[in-house]
């Protein structure tokens, strides 16, 4: 199956890229395929543990199982407001 | 006439009028605007510009779950909250945040619950672009506030 990643603030300047596809086996987690993004971009592996999780852009966990077309974000800390 | 939205994420200026108007009922004795506007320093560093961006729609779909606790939580009427991404000059609003409530306890203690939430959960970030150039993405924006800031 394949999803979509949505890259946003310093993870989009860290992957050089807005979004991108990942291929992945069947009973795949949110937590797998960020261990699957830290391999590929070094530089994520700061984020483990400081991020929200978004899947169909509702807020999900680390162990919610993914299934084919979803759309994940993985959403660094966030700074709404002035 | 052009509808105004209850939220909003948009890359226009952002005027406090319409949506005082939106919230305004004749048994609501409270109107609170809370209105963020950009600050020229952080922590005395010279601040140029910021620069916002969201993850749409679902920014806009976190306000609102937001705003309906904030009302079942302080018995508040409606809530308006508009954020605006882009460039944003020193002294320009990024976020407005207007509660309607027939006291006015509840409509500042609704606006304040808002605004702290909306800094721990909706996604959206902010780029500070300093004075000399240099420039970062905020985040942690509660442990970065020092404690004179509260």
């Amino acid at each position: 199956m394949e999803v979509i990643v949505r890259y946003f603030a310093g993870h989009r300047d860290i992957t050089g890229r807005a979004e991108e596809r990942f291929t992945l086996e069947e009973g795949a987690t949110v937590g797998g395929l960020w261990e699957q993004l830290v391999a590929r971009y070094a530089r994520l592996s700061g984020y483990s543990g400081r991020l929200l999780y978004a899947v169909n852009q509702e807020f999900g966990l680390l162990e919610t199982e993914l299934h084919d077309g979803d759309e994940v974000a993985f959403i660094p800390p966030v700074s709404g407001g002035s | 006439m052009k509808t105004v939205p209850f939220f909003q994420i948009t890359d226009q200026p952002l005027d406090p009028a319409p949506l005082v108007a939106l919230v305004a009922a004749p048994d609501m004795g409270a109107v609170v605007t809370f209105a963020g506007i950009v600050r020229d320093n952080f922590g005395g560093r010279p601040t140029a510009y910021l620069e916002y961006e969201a993850y749409q729609p679902m920014a806009e779909s976190v306000l609102a779950t937001l705003a309906a606790q904030a009302q079942a939580r302080w018995g508040t009427g409606v809530i308006a909250i508009h954020h605006r991404v882009g460039r944003l000059e020193i002294g320009e609003t990024a976020v407005l945040i207007v509660v309607a409530a027939p006291h006015r306890h509840e409509a500042f203690a609704a606006a304040e619950q808002l605004m702290d939430q909306i800094k721990q959960s909706a996604p959206i970030w902010k780029k500070e672009v300093w004075a000399d150039g240099a420039s970062e993405w905020v985040g942690n924006e509660i442990e970065r506030k020092t404690s004179s800031e509260f």
